[in-house]
């Protein structure tokens, strides 16, 4: 019985967020937009050398769902400062990880979309070739952006409610992210061309680790955070 | 409801200086104090979402730090803003207030149609104006079925016909043995409903005179000093 | 600092406090003196070496800053005593302290050693993720004004951020060393060892010198902050 209720908050929580950012016009046009201007500019940083810019195709994907990543997660919570709705939030009875895990799954899905959009501009704009392991390139990208909606949701209950939360969640959130950037970048990498080594699975390890481990600890963790 | 030596600083500065106060079952009492005084403050720490710097307080016997989560499943509390997602209709912000306490959307419509906002429960809050967002704010209220109220200017950009429905939910929960806590800066709206009022000044509670308290109209200058 | 109230005041070991920056010191320039004096020069690096003396024990001790930090802030959250989230912030300056010097010291002996002040070396680079994470960890506590959540948040971003080292070391280990030659792994003469030990011991002295002298000024800061609350909660 209490799982069932739990599951309907999560499930109300990451619903209302996803239907107001999909209607707020600051919410997930622009935020999808920074992604793809990123790109653009870092094409034009680049290229315009076709060679030079698919070496550079998977770095610069991942950089811009970084930057459009950060500015997604303080949004998740800003919306419910705004309107002083985060007090309403915490005054419901039920435990409080529900809370984090609808947040969660709210950015997973927001996510998901974004990453639609930043890819598929970053193959054409990258002139990408689409490689045969396609399928295991996109469980790098999914295992990859699994850990930064994790992360980045568990630093934004934070720095969204302290002062500076611009300047603060990149500089919590970054650094911790260098593992997933690294690994999922080189075993992209390594998809796109032959990878004879087969290094992409150990690289798909740590991530599917990387992912768990956070995942239990920031589940554990935000009892403490969102606490007044 | 118990409280007993509360204080809160915020930063430097000490909103709360030792706030003791007792409110019974069936009473609801009135809290003056001008703006600023640390009303609010009281309120929210009632209400969980504010831990104090040092004191304790009870509901229903229960520590509102140690027994929090019990806690908010007995209150009611209105805030100052009232705290509703604008993107959603007024109809999905209850409907997402169902989810999280685990009703059914029948009661969605029963509190809509109480405070009257059954004609707009399909347009989204944000081109309500300000004393419609008050009535929503009091559909969720009515939607939580609370047996303590934690009303923070609740009368505030309300109509007469607001200041009654705000009166008659009051009523209904001091009849059912509830309590309620009313934070104000005027008495007149609340008149007759109030079983005695206390004012906060310098972070303190000080009785207010019977004069005043008889509900005649007081300006916040007049409280203070 | 107000030290004029005497309760306060006597609480505080300062004699002890001043014996052991006495003590850590002393051991800290013994060392050095021996280190220096009786290691030969190396053949490729020459007296260059002689930078490990300080650069290898201060990588060390930002590996134990940090483990300290990791310990205190879970002490933190499981008994909520505040002096467990100073001991952590103090740890955490001066973690980020030997942190910054480990960083300074390795581009020194880069620089001569392979050409560059930088190098994407795995080790390096992962020092230099370790000092953002500490940034990070610091910076929260900048912006963050209430007691109680600066505590909550940071012990929370300091378990997080010290589960997260040995996988960032782990992956920057990996990235630099699936495709290209592993970084200069120096089999280490037993002629260094004993100076390098030595170090290690004399350095550990210092930074817990440093932590404690950090954690007395955060306790002092508190007890100001409390006095000044007394004062609140008792007088109009």
């Amino acid at each position: 019985m209490a799982w069932r209720d739990d599951w309907r908050r999560v499930r109300a929580i990451a619903r209302k967020d996803v239907t107001t950012e999909l209607r707020a016009k600051a919410g997930f046009n622009s935020v999808a937009s920074l992604g793809v201007t990123i790109l653009i500019l870092l094409g034009l940083a680049l290229g315009p050398d076709a060679q030079a810019l698919r070496d550079a195709a998977v770095g610069a994907v991942w950089l811009a769902l970084l930057f459009s990543g950060v500015l997604a997660f303080n949004r998740s919570f800003q919306v419910e400062l705004e309107s002083g709705a985060l007090e309403p939030l915490l005054q419901y009875p039920g435990p409080r990880w529900t809370i984090f895990a609808g947040k969660l799954l709210g950015n997973l899905i927001f996510l998901t979309l974004m990453v639609t959009i930043v890819v598929a501009v970053g193959v054409v704009l990258f002139s990408v070739r689409i490689p045969s392991r396609w399928p295991t390139l996109l469980g790098v990208l999914a295992l990859g952006v699994v850990g930064l909606v994790v992360l980045g949701t568990f630093y934004a209950s934070m720095a969204s409610r302290s002062r500076a939360r611009e300047v603060l969640l990149p500089l919590l959130l970054f650094p911790m992210l260098v593992p997933v950037l690294v690994a999922a970048t080189t075993a992209s990498k390594a998809l796109l061309g032959a990878d004879l080594m087969h290094d992409a699975d150990a690289w798909i390890r740590l991530l599917a680790a990387y992912d768990v481990i956070f995942l239990i600890a920031t589940f554990l963790a935000f009892e403490h955070v969102i606490e007044a | 409801m118990n409280l007993s030596g509360l204080g809160k600083r915020f930063g430097a500065r000490w909103v709360l200086r030792g706030v003791t106060l007792e409110v019974s079952r069936g009473e609801a009492v009135g809290l003056l104090g001008a703006n600023g005084s640390g009303k609010s403050t009281i309120l929210r720490i009632l209400g969980t979402l504010l831990n104090p710097t040092v004191g304790t307080a009870t509901i229903d016997e229960l520590d509102i730090v140690r027994d929090a989560s019990a806690v908010r499943g007995r209150v009611g509390y209105l805030a100052h803003t009232p705290g509703l997602y604008d993107d959603l209709t007024a109809r999905e912000n209850l409907r997402f207030a169902a989810d999280m306490l685990g009703l059914g959307y029948a009661a969605v419509e029963e509190s809509l149609d109480r405070v009257g906002l059954s004609n707009v429960a399909g347009d989204r809050v944000r081109g309500f104006s300000a004393g419609m967002q008050r009535r929503l704010g009091i559909a969720r209220l009515i939607l939580r079925a609370p047996r303590i109220l934690l009303l923070d200017e609740p009368y505030s950009n309300l109509d007469a016909e607001g200041i009654d429905l705000m009166n008659s939910i009051l009523g209904d929960v001091v009849r059912a043995g509830g309590a309620a806590l009313v934070a104000l800066h005027e008495l007149a709206p609340a008149r007759g409903m109030l079983a005695r009022t206390v004012s906060l000044v310098d972070g303190r509670i000080e009785p207010v005179s019977p004069a005043l308290a008889a509900g005649e109209r007081t300006g916040p200058m007049s409280v203070v000093r | 600092m107000p030290t004029n109230d005497r309760s306060l005041d006597s609480s505080l070991p300062r004699r002890t406090g001043i014996w052991l920056a006495f003590a850590c010191f002393a051991v800290l320039g013994a060392a050095q003196a021996y280190s220096i004096s009786n290691s030969p020069a190396e053949g490729d690096m020459g007296h260059l070496q002689k930078i490990m003396y300080v650069h290898v024990p201060a990588a060390w001790m930002t590996f134990l800053a940090f483990f300290v930090v990791l310990v205190f802030s879970v002490l933190y959250l499981w008994r909520r005593r505040e002096a467990y989230d100073l001991i952590a912030a103090s740890a955490a300056e001066v973690g980020a302290v030997f942190n910054g010097l480990t960083l300074a010291l390795g581009m020194i002996w880069g620089r001569p050693t392979w050409g560059v002040w930088w190098t994407w070396d795995a080790r390096l680079t992962s020092t230099l993720v370790l000092f953002l994470i500490f940034i990070g960890y610091l910076a929260l506590r900048g912006f963050v004004d209430d007691p109680g959540q600066r505590a909550r948040w940071s012990a929370a971003v300091g378990i997080i951020g010290a589960i997260n080292v040995p996988i960032v070391y782990m992956s920057v280990m990996w990235w630099r060393t699936l495709h290209q030659q592993p970084s200069s792994p120096s089999t280490l003469d037993p002629a260094y060892t004993l100076g390098l030990r030595l170090n290690a011991i004399a350095l550990l002295l210092v930074m817990i010198y440093f932590i404690r002298r950090r954690y007395e000024i955060a306790r002092l800061e508190r007890a100001a902050e409390q006095a000044a609350q007394m004062a609140a909660m008792g007088g109009r």
